[in-house]
């Protein structure tokens, strides 16, 4: 068999499993956001644009977009700032190395799910840990409006600070150490030697990291869902939320889709984005 | 700036205070119930082993164990067999639109679930797939696909041509390379690339919770999202549930931290 006959025969399965279950999808999803379906009342007929005209106009969906927009700003903020810390306390690191990475990762390897209980219980009002390291407060973090966005920011924090802080200390363990030597030499060191040295070389990871987290964030539905629901009073519906509640709460698959639709497009702007910073692969066109 | 021992303790206890939140949980595992609510003292009296007792006898735990195990491994070896061979004819024969091919993968792995999950529900039941293993097996194994052939190829890539040459030399054909030089050379890329698929499969929430509706498929982040409560939540109850749902988690953190830091690396960093 010539290669290229072998090179399809072995590209084929995977590219019909891809085929049927991640590209028929995706092209599915936007002909679904041009329909009413409503399976239990058997509705099932073309809406054209209307999905999107309402959305237009939707509060609850513009309240979602402000959600899914602070929690997307604040949390790849923070994970950045807090990532190269940690990532610069690490560099230092001789011995332990091992046990340093398996404490740091453990937050990012952990499902979901787990996190968002772990944190529901850290914050509860009463037998919360939070509370108790305050002082014996009473403060209800998940169910006050003004309280619950931040709190859950802070969780997704936790859970993805390791990420961040694992690819930037990978980027400075391969800067070599004469660069710092020298530098303090020329009486660089400290602040100074951060600022001439590892942020210049550090920073188009950062930005790389930061753009896979921002992909994250704005796809990110388990820790809203299970933490706070969306609650209180909305306060922190994101888009994912508010498309699964339309699909499977309230059984709307088209308008549903169309808000998933809309999470893909944003999604979508932001991989183009990567791809221009990265540079394309080898042999693309 | 080469301070020695001292600073190396500090870091690490830094770093375990950063696990802080997950150390609760598992205090909170083994605290008697008297003592969890309302909280008054920070180490309990005694400890208990109460709390797994009643999940594992009382709860869907066991049996969500069982299935999200299963779906994760066979997700896996769907993941891994599929994108090993693609990846090689990516990294090493001619295909025409390669690059093409290349870029539809990274966008794939941007995919958001959400905007996939209403058209696989439906294909799901269409199929009369809803609420088995395999409409998960699917759906996770394609999903971790992309990432799977994109690791693999760039690990590929990373083999020297001259090994393969040699091979051929030696009268072997393309298939007795693969098999023979690129497969064991390419075994820890592998392993990196399963264990990030495992991973996600263990890990992932949206699929299973849209796509099962009984213990038959119920994975464990569905189990645990849905733990029940008859007259108040059982904290003690899901912080013993939650464990046991980080175990596999910290097994690969902890023993096969070498294989996922690489993956994790080649993931973000390929140029």
């Amino acid at each position: 068999m010539s290669d290229r006959g072998l090179a399809w025969l072995l590209l084929s399965p995977a590219l019909l499993v891809l085929a049927a279950l991640t590209a028929y999808p995706a092209l599915w999803v936007l002909w679904l956001a041009l329909q009413y379906r409503i399976p239990v009342f058997g509705i099932s007929r073309w809406a054209g644009l209307e999905h999107f005209v309402f959305l237009a106009v939707d509060t609850r969906f513009w309240n979602a977009a402000w959600v899914t927009g602070v929690f997307t700003v604040a949390s790849v903020g923070l994970e950045g700032a807090l990532g190269l810390g940690i990532a610069v306390a690490l560099r230092g690191q001789r011995g332990g190395r091992r046990t340093a990475l398996a404490l740091l990762l453990l937050a990012w390897a952990l499902p979901s799910v787990v996190t968002a209980k772990m944190f529901e219980w850290l914050y509860h009002p009463a037998g919360g840990l939070v509370n108790f390291l305050l002082g014996g407060r009473a403060i209800n973090w998940l169910g006050d409006p003004a309280l619950a966005l931040p709190s859950l920011i802070l969780a997704d924090v936790w859970r993805a600070t390791p990420f961040v802080a694992l690819l930037c200390y990978a980027r400075l363990l391969t800067i070599p150490p004469d660069l710092y030597e020298a530098a303090e030499v020329d009486g660089a060191a400290g602040l100074q030697a951060f600022a001439r040295i590892t942020w210049p070389l550090v920073r188009p990871i950062l930005l790389v990291t930061l753009l896979f987290r921002t992909l994250d964030a704005i796809r990110a539905f388990d820790i809203m869902f299970v933490l706070t629901g969306g609650g209180p009073a909305g306060s922190t519906e994101s888009l994912t939320v508010y498309a699964y509640r339309a699909l499977f709460q309230t059984l709307q698959i088209g308008f549903g889709s169309a808000i998933g639709v809309v999470v893909f497009a944003l999604v979508m702007v932001v991989a183009a984005l990567y791809l221009r910073l990265i540079g394309r692969p080898e042999g693309a066109a | 700036m080469r301070a020695g021992r001292p600073r190396d303790g500090l870091v690490l206890c830094a770093l375990a205070l950063y696990a802080a939140p997950f150390f609760w949980q598992a205090l909170t595992s083994v605290r008697p119930d008297a003592e969890l609510l309302p909280l008054t003292r920070l180490l309990p009296s005694h400890l208990t082993w109460a709390h797994y007792d009643v999940v594992f006898r009382q709860s869907l735990m066991p049996r969500a164990l069982v299935n999200s195990l299963g779906i994760a491994l066979l997700s896996t070896l769907l993941a891994v067999g599929l994108g090993a061979l693609a990846a090689y004819a990516l990294a090493r024969l001619p295909v025409r639109g390669r690059g093409v091919i290349l870029l539809a993968m990274i966008a794939a792995t941007a995919f958001p679930q959400i905007a996939t999950v209403s058209p696989l529900y439906l294909l799901m039941r269409a199929l009369g797939l809803r609420d088995t293993w395999l409409a998960l097996i699917l759906a996770n194994g394609s999903f971790a696909l992309p990432l799977v052939i994109w690791l693999l190829a760039g690990f590929i890539r990373e083999i020297p041509r001259a090994l393969e040459e040699a091979a051929a030399v030696d009268g072997a054909d393309r298939l007795a390379i693969l098999r023979w030089v690129v497969l064991p050379l390419v075994a820890p890329g592998m392993a990196s690339a399963a264990l990030l698929a495992f991973l996600f499969s263990w890990n992932e929430f949206l699929f299973a919770y849209s796509f099962t509706a009984t213990e038959a498929s119920r994975t464990v982040p569905v189990a645990l999202a849905l733990f029940p409560g008859v007259f108040e939540v059982p904290w003690g109850d899901i912080a013993a549930a939650s464990l046991l749902a980080s175990l596999p988690p910290i097994l690969i953190v902890v023993v096969f931290q070498r294989y996922l830091v690489r993956g994790l690396l080649a993931g973000a960093l390929r140029e």
